[in-house]
Order: structure tokens, then C-alpha cells, then sequence
């Protein structure tokens, strides 16, 4: 590959609008895609699962002498209407229209999250499960190719690994994201610290952490040894932390979604299309 | 320019009308006989790895009594409604026959005195619903290989097929449900009749269900009225191998 600095002094017309670098590999840009596809359907399919028991408990069954930790449910207003109602720590909310109670097909009907985030639609458990366990399953694929590639490819050690640098510069580097300066030159040909942290976090916790909690709620995998669910604080737990967990990958990809909005868009997405990424140059 | 007409208005709606393209067309592929057909190569997928990393003989949690659920939920039929089955629960069941037949060298009818008789287990699991929620019971009932060392099962038999009491529509289809040899030599995989030291409650499939920890609720057939052994079970219901399984649901059902 080309070194960015040489390049840009031997083309110095280029040099000034920027110039393009390959900056992702086939692999991680075709996994990238898989990842966001598959996510996606397995918040949605998950949240169609989840709402046919729409409520979360902490310990080894839904039936302790505890409160759920949250819930959503429905009541009757006086005029006969439906209102949606969202407990969280014995507190509640009217959360008509989105959760407890929201429209579909037109018409106000009891159901945990509403039919435009659930995949199918409507209620159909069955069908949820199916799409759900297959895009699971799609998204352990995926990411066991994209750990090889990284692990064989040094795509770990050279591009996500925070490096001393790093580091030392993370208190700037959180100064930048705020006041949205986004690197030029050669430092955009890598991942800033905060961005190498945050990946590294959904690769080797959050979504080793919703594939552990999501097998906990297994039966059969439950007998492996029996009693190790009891580590994420039993089997109802798992339940509520998968679902936490999945809501912090939301997170995770509306932040991601804001940082390629303010940095650039078609060039982040061209960049995660082709691979190549045009360099802002740096100010002079 | 009107409102309507702003940018981004405009932009909201084409995003509104991508989204619902979109799930449109999720809702359109789950109606389609092919589709579901791909989604199922997770089903198999699941089903090899629950089976390669635990053992045949893997045992499901067991609890102590400080564990036990309030109340047991009673969900699904809560009191079939079937004449025969009504007959049989005014007299305390005592008219009640298990049936043991299809693919064994001796048939057999078993009285609930009978099964009582027998070496019992007791156990303190975990009930998973399909629909999330799970319940702690302590059950008391005899080995479903105990019983089938009596009827013994020739070479060819590979499910024990449940016959249920409960009718589920209007058309009387009744309740069934099947398990594979593995799962009904499974020391766990007891006929329980009762639950948290009395008699098993109608809510809950009196006189007779089947316990299979390894596996979801649904499988746990209730009102047990006759089990038979075959080597396929395509020509009962609609062939899948239980009423859930029937209406969509998977038939080994590990998660």
C-alpha cells in the first residue's frame, strides 16, 4: 500500500481536494453489511418475541415474590379507550401509541412494542422465532469470519488495537467528538481511540454478551452444566439482560449512525462500499 | 412552499415509506411457503449444536423449595372441554386408563393407582414457556422409561407420541405432542401427577402430564390419555409432531 505522504508530496494537485485510500478490506466491508442486516432483524424479530410476554424479571423464574423490573400492559379509560401503560421500577408511564397499547391496521390493540419495530408486523411468535434463531445464527457465522480475517489478516493487532498513542491522546480525542473535528491527513486513515474502544466493546463484550444471555434462555443448553446461568443472576435475568444488552447495541449503532452523518456521508459510505475513503488534506 | 412541501417533510416520508416497504415485504416473505422453508436451516442449526455440546444424559437445573414459584401458571387449556374427559374427572379419575400401545411387544393399560405404585421421582425444575415467562414446580411422577421397560418398544419405535384430553378449536382437534428415545429414557422425563406435594390440579393436566426439562413448555403435553410408539409420526395431525409444531413451532424445541 501506498504510504498517504509521499503520496500526497509526489501529487500535490491531488494532494490539496485530498486523495483516496483503500481503507477497508473486502471482508471487513461484505461483514460490516451482513452485521447490520442481521442486527436489525434480530432487534425487530426479537422485539416481536418479546412481546408475547412483555415484561422483565430478575432472578431464576418470572414467578419470584419480585416485582417485574419492567412491563408494559394496558388499561380502560373511562370513555371506553384503550391507554397504554409502561411500568419501570413500580413507576408508571402513559405510553399510549408506543408501547402497551399503539395502532395496527389502523385500529388501537394491546401489544409490548408497536407493529412498525417488530418483524412480522403482528403477533405471530412462531414466525418470529424462525427469522430470529436464523439471523442469529447468521450473525455468529459472519462474525467468526470477520474474528478469523482480523485475528489472521492483523486487521486487530494493526487497526483496532489502541496503541500508546492512543492512548495518551484519548482526552483529546474526546474534545474532537464533541466539538465534531473530525481528523485529517493521515490520521484519517485510522480509527481514532474513542472509535477502536467502541468497536473493540461490541466485538468482544456486547454481542459475546447477547449470544450468552440469548443461550441461557435454553433449556437444553441450560443442562450443559447445570446451575452456570446462574452467573447472569438465573434464567429470568438472562432474559433482561439480553434485552438490555440489544438496547445497548441500539446505542451503539445510533451513535455510529451520527458520526458517519457528521463526518462525511457519502464518503463514509462510498469508503464502506469500494473501500476507498477520500483523505480531507490537512489545513495548512 | 407550503409545509407539505418542505424538505424535510418530504424526507420523513420517503423514510416512513421505505420503513414500511420494507417490513412490508418481511411480513410478505413470512407468508410465503419458501422463505420460512430458509429461515428453518436455524432450526436445524440449533438443534445439532444443543445436541453436540451437551450429553445425551445432560440433567436440567434442579432447584430447592425456597425456589418454588408463588403458584404454578396454568396456561394453555385450563379445563378441557371435552365430555369423556369430564366424565373421568367427576370420579376423581378413577375410570382414567393410560394407554401404551403402537410399536411395543406388550401393550398396556395403566390405572393412576398403578402408576402410583411404581418407582417414582421427584424433582424440582424450571418450566420455560415459549413465550418467556418460566415457572419453578416440584413434581412427582414415574419415570417414562420405567414405564416403557414394561410395554417394551420393538427396534423400529423412534417417538413416543402424547394423546391429549384437550380439545383446541372449534373442529375438536385434540392436543398432541412427540418425543424422541433419547428424551423419554431421559432420567428427568417423568409422568407426573403431582405438583408441589398434592394431587396434580386440572389447571395444570391432571390426572397426568409428561415432564421434559431439556425442552420448552409446549412439549410437556397435559391430560395425557394414551401414549403410542412409532417410527414416524407424518400421518399424525398435520404430521409435524405436535399441535404447536402443527400451527409453525419447532418440534425439538432446545431453546
Amino acid at each position: 500500500m501506498l504510504d498517504a505522504e509521499s503520496l500526497a508530496a509526489r501529487r500535490p494537485d491531488r494532494a490539496a481536494r485530498g486523495y483516496l485510500y483503500y481503507r477497508h478490506a473486502l471482508i471487513v466491508r461484505i461483514t460490516h453489511w451482513v452485521n447490520a442486516i442481521a442486527l436489525a432483524i434480530l432487534l425487530m424479530s426479537g422485539l416481536n418475541i418479546f412481546n408475547a410476554h412483555p415484561s422483565l424479571s430478575w432472578g431464576r423464574s418470572s414467578y419470584s415474590d419480585r416485582a417485574p423490573i419492567f412491563e408494559t400492559g394496558a388499561a380502560t379509560a373511562a370513555d371506553g379507550s384503550l391507554i397504554g401503560i409502561t411500568r419501570i421500577f413500580n413507576r408508571s408511564f402513559d405510553t399510549t401509541g408506543v408501547l402497551g397499547v399503539s395502532s395496527d391496521g389502523g385500529r388501537q390493540v394491546v401489544k409490548g412494542f408497536p407493529s412498525w419495530i417488530t418483524i412480522p408486523s403482528f403477533s405471530w411468535l412462531a414466525m418470529a422465532r424462525h427469522w430470529h434463531f436464523f439471523f442469529a445464527w447468521l450473525l455468529v457465522i459472519n462474525g467468526c469470519v470477520y474474528l478469523a480475517f482480523s485475528a489472521i489478516g492483523r486487521h486487530l493487532s494493526h487497526d483496532l488495537l489502541p496503541t500508546r498513542l492512543d492512548w495518551r491522546s484519548i482526552g483529546r480525542s474526546i474534545v474532537d467528538h464533541m466539538r465534531f473535528r473530525h481528523p485529517t491527513g493521515v490520521a484519517a486513515t485510522r480509527y481514532n481511540v474513542l472509535q477502536k474502544l467502541a468497536y473493540l466493546s461490541v466485538i468482544f463484550v456486547l454481542v459475546p454478551l447477547i449470544i450468552l444471555t440469548g443461550s441461557a434462555m435454553s433449556p437444553r443448553l441450560d443442562s450443559l452444566q447445570p446451575g452456570w446461568i446462574e452467573l447472569l443472576g438465573g434464567r429470568q435475568s438472562a432474559r433482561t439482560l439480553h434485552f438490555v444488552v440489544a438496547w445497548t447495541l441500539v446505542l451503539f449503532a445510533l451513535v455510529h449512525v451520527f458520526e458517519v452523518l457528521v463526518s462525511g456521508v457519502w464518503n463514509n459510505l462510498r469508503s464502506m462500499i469500494t473501500g476507498r475513503y477520500r483523505i480531507p488534506p490537512d489545513p495548512r | 412552499m407550503g409545509d407539505d412541501d418542505s424538505p424535510r417533510r418530504v424526507r420523513r416520508n420517503l423514510l416512513a415509506a421505505i420503513g414500511g416497504l420494507l417490513l412490508g415485504g418481511c411480513d410478505a416473505l413470512s407468508r410465503t411457503e419458501w422463505f420460512p422453508r430458509i429461515l428453518r436451516v436455524g432450526e436445524d442449526l440449533s438443534r445439532r449444536m444443543q445436541h453436540a455440546v451437551t450429553a445425551r444424559k445432560s440433567m436440567a437445573q434442579e432447584f430447592s423449595e425456597r425456589d418454588l414459584s408463588p403458584s404454578f401458571r396454568s396456561n394453555g387449556t385450563a379445563n378441557p372441554n371435552d365430555d369423556e374427559y369430564q366424565t373421568l374427572a367427576r370420579d376423581g379419575f378413577s375410570g382414567w386408563r393410560l394407554q401404551v400401545d403402537g410399536l411395543v411387544e406388550q401393550p398396556m393399560g395403566f390405572s393412576l393407582q398403578q402408576l402410583r405404585s411404581m418407582r417414582s421421582r421427584v424433582q424440582i425444575t424450571r418450566h420455560d414457556c415459549v413465550e418467556g415467562w418460566s415457572a419453578i414446580g416440584k413434581w412427582k411422577g414415574v419415570p417414562l422409561g420405567d414405564v416403557l421397560a414394561l410395554v417394551r418398544p420393538t427396534v423400529a419405535a423412534r417417538y413416543v407420541v402424547f394423546h391429549c384430553a384437550d380439545p383446541m378449536d372449534l373442529a375438536g382437534t385434540k392436543y398432541y405432542e412427540s418425543i424422541d428415545m433419547e428424551d423419554a429414557y431421559h432420567p428427568q422425563t417423568i409422568l407426573a401427577y403431582e405438583l408441589n406435594d398434592a394431587t396434580l390440579p386440572i389447571g395444570n393436566g391432571a390426572p397426568l402430564r409428561v415432564r421434559i426439562e431439556r425442552q420448552l413448555g409446549y412439549k410437556m403435553a397435559k391430560y395425557i390419555m394414551r401414549l403410542q410408539l412409532v417410527d414416524s409420526f407424518a400421518a399424525i395431525g398435520q404430521g409435524r409432531g405436535g399441535y404447536w409444531e402443527d400451527q409453525g413451532y419447532e418440534w425439538y424445541a432446545g431453546i
